[in-house]
């Protein structure tokens, strides 16, 4: 066996003039986050309650776009989604349109082990909620001032926006920066998903893999993306466990995150192979990045379009956190 | 190469004992429904439309799983889903939680030709309805007084029920011994249609009233894309059964990746992730490839379906051996 591994991604597309600052509040994130999870799996926890570990973590910071800091919806509301999916048997729990739950992966892990489904969504989602006690609050309390702020900008430009972190001063230098790289029609610097998502693999060989969002800045309300659909946005089984990001439609008509282990089954690919074909071949005009860790130990993690903010370590002491190529 | 067309009424356990009077309706409908899709092929319809067209027919007929006749909720209520996808493109669309719409795979049509998103849910779809001017009926308008009685047993037994085309047999000495209920997601009455032209234009749609006593917004396999609905180059697959199985085992994006990864034939695949790759009792489905061949295989007592080819072949069934025609 090849011991543990963990990979962890705060979204896919980053605008090349992003400011140092909010690179580097980005890295320590991402290092944190890795750091806790390597603790966990040290200590022997299982795959999916560290997935789970790590992505609560992630949407409790309000730095990536989940939970507290999620994107807005064209009605200024927050309605996050998120899903979790165990590699051993392939359950799974998935949700989709919470207003007021704290921990969106949590409730997404308790429809997998409480309930008689696979997927809540919307008031059925909130409801289940209360009735297992998981820690709710006002829908404010989810909303930011930033994104308050990149919504008014995304409504004015009158187009879907992917959430897009910048300071507030940065509006007053006027236009944002010319950019010749584009995603979803829209040019890079007001784009950047930041979907968050945490792939393991603990010593026993178990793959998990977990996916939370607030979506696209300005959706429709009601629209849902590929974060809490299995194997569009996540996927785990016996072989790897995979978590995507980047546009949400591209992602889920390329069936991304089943693709990786079904190429390592059909084709015999390894992880690494797997996941770069994948990007290669799955995304045709879409832009997406991935996460992926297999049963042997490995981690890998791919993407086409500028940068991911990811990192990722394994048992022989690799760790590495990264933004760009 | 050359034209086909195959649509099913659900899979599951459909007792042999099924009595005549609920027997020949859903072979009538069937028949029906067969008939217009191959009119329609006949006459050069875009297979897209061909798939919209037929599931619409079998929305609308209260027999099936779907629009009007679909099961209810544990509150008593309709929460309708349906997805459909382009195999050319590969665009698609999905709808959830529907409660007022007529015909919910067109709007899941609309999703996808007028939305810049893939998947819209409850609230935010029904006021996308509305936007969009489909056609919607009150609420009770989609109830059914066999529904209804479904539900009370179901409650009775207080449990989530398979539907099945006849009441619960709480007494086993009724002859048919009591089915026994799985755990988890169980879905009989999914309607769905897949159809490709000569040309080798490929489209899927499916959809659903859900499960007996389901939760308030759950979500099955239906809306799904991969898991219900899939449909690429190579092939268009529309799956049925237990829910969570058909999500869990991606079956319809794994019968095109089969094809596409390890060069099975259509039957082979369909063969393949039917019998092999999912448990017995849990999943059917019907699937065409871009040569005109048809596949609909099921692991269930029996499927709900009906198929036709250029060549002059056609099938309306429900058991294995038993074909009607």
């Amino acid at each position: 066996m090849g011991g543990w591994a963990i990979a962890v991604h705060g979204g896919a597309g980053v605008d090349p003039n992003l400011p140092l600052q909010r690179q580097e509040e980005a890295k320590q994130l991402l290092t944190r986050v890795l750091n806790l999870g390597i603790s966990a799996l040290r200590s022997n926890l299982s795959a999916i309650d560290v997935v789970e570990l790590v992505v609560r973590e992630l949407e409790t910071d309000p730095l990536f776009n989940s939970g507290r800091g999620s994107a807005l919806t064209e009605k200024g509301t927050v309605e996050m989604e998120a899903s979790i999916m165990d590699g051993p048997k392939r359950r799974c729990g998935a949700v989709s349109g919470l207003t007021t739950v704290k921990n969106p992966i949590s409730l997404a892990r308790l429809v997998m082990d409480k309930s008689p489904h696979s997927y809540l969504a919307f008031n059925g989602a909130e409801d289940f909620a209360r009735q297992q006690g998981v820690e709710v609050l006002d829908n404010e309390y989810f909303i930011t001032a930033d994104n308050v702020g990149m919504l008014k900008l995304a409504k004015e430009a009158n187009t879907i926006l992917f959430d897009y972190r910048i300071p507030s001063g940065y509006e007053t230098c006027g236009a944002a920066v010319e950019s010749p790289m584009k995603m979803n029609g829209l040019p890079m610097s007001v784009y950047a998903p930041e979907t968050v998502g945490c792939v393991v693999v603990d010593r026993e060989g178990r793959c998990a893999a977990a996916t939370s969002t607030g979506g696209l800045m300005n959706k429709m309300i009601g629209r849902i993306g590929d974060s809490p659909l299995i194997g569009a946005g996540t996927y785990a089984c016996n072989l790897a466990g995979v978590s995507c990001t980047g546009e949400g439609e591209a992602i889920i008509r390329g069936t991304l995150a089943r693709e990786v282990s079904a190429v390592m089954e059909y084709k015999g690919l390894g992880l690494q192979e797997a996941v770069d074909f994948v990007i290669k071949n799955r995304l045709d005009e879409g832009y997406a990045g991935l996460i992926a860790v297999s049963s042997k130990g490995e981690v890998a993690y791919g993407f086409n379009c500028n940068g991911m903010f990811r990192g990722c370590a394994s048992e022989d002491g690799f760790m590495e956190v990264g933004i760009w190529e | 190469m050359g034209w086909a067309i195959a649509l099913h009424g659900g899979a599951g356990d459909i007792p042999y004992s099924l009595p005549l009077e609920r027997r020949q309706p859903r072979e009538e409908a069937l028949r029906h429904c067969l008939q217009i899709g191959v009119k329609a092929l006949k006459s050069n319809m875009a297979p897209l439309d061909v798939v919209e067209l037929v599931v619409r027919e079998l929305e609308n007929i209260p027999h099936f799983n779907a629009g009007r006749g679909s099961v209810l909720t544990n509150k008593g209520t309709v929460e309708m889903e349906a997805s459909i996808m382009d195999g050319n493109t590969m665009k698609c669309g999905a709808v959830s939680g529907l409660t007022t719409v007529v015909n919910a795979v067109s709007l899941a049509r609309l999703v996808m030709d007028n939305t810049p998103h893939i998947y819209l849910a409850f609230d935010g779809a029904e006021d996308f309805a509305r936007q969009q001017g489909v056609e919607t009926l009150h609420t009770s308008h989609f109830i059914t007084p066999e529904n209804i009685e479904r539900l009370n047993q179901a409650k009775e037994a207080n449990r989530v029920q398979i539907d099945y085309t006849q009441p619960i047999q709480n007494d086993t000495t009724k002859g048919e011994p009591e089915i026994p209920f799985a755990n988890g997601d169980s879905q009989l009455g999914t309607v769905g249609c897949v159809a490709v032209d000569g040309n080798g234009n490929l489209a899927s749609a499916t959809s659903t009233g859900g499960l007996v006593n389901k939760m308030v917004g759950r979500i099955g396999d239906t809306p799904l894309i991969g898991a219900g609905t899939y449909a690429n180059e190579l092939c268009a697959v529309s799956a049925t059964g237990k829910g969570e199985a058909v999500i869990r085992g991606t079956v319809a994006r794994d019968v095109a990746a089969m094809m596409e990864f390890k060069g099975l034939s259509l039957k082979e695949a369909a063969d393949c992730v039917v019998h092999e790759r999912t448990p017995k009792g849990t999943v059917g489905l019907v699937a065409v490839s871009a040569a005109g061949e048809v596949a609909m295989p099921y692991n269930t007592t029996g499927m709900f379906r009906a198929c036709a080819a250029e060549d002059g072949y056609s099938e309306v069934a429900i058991w294995p051996d038993t074909k009607i025609e």
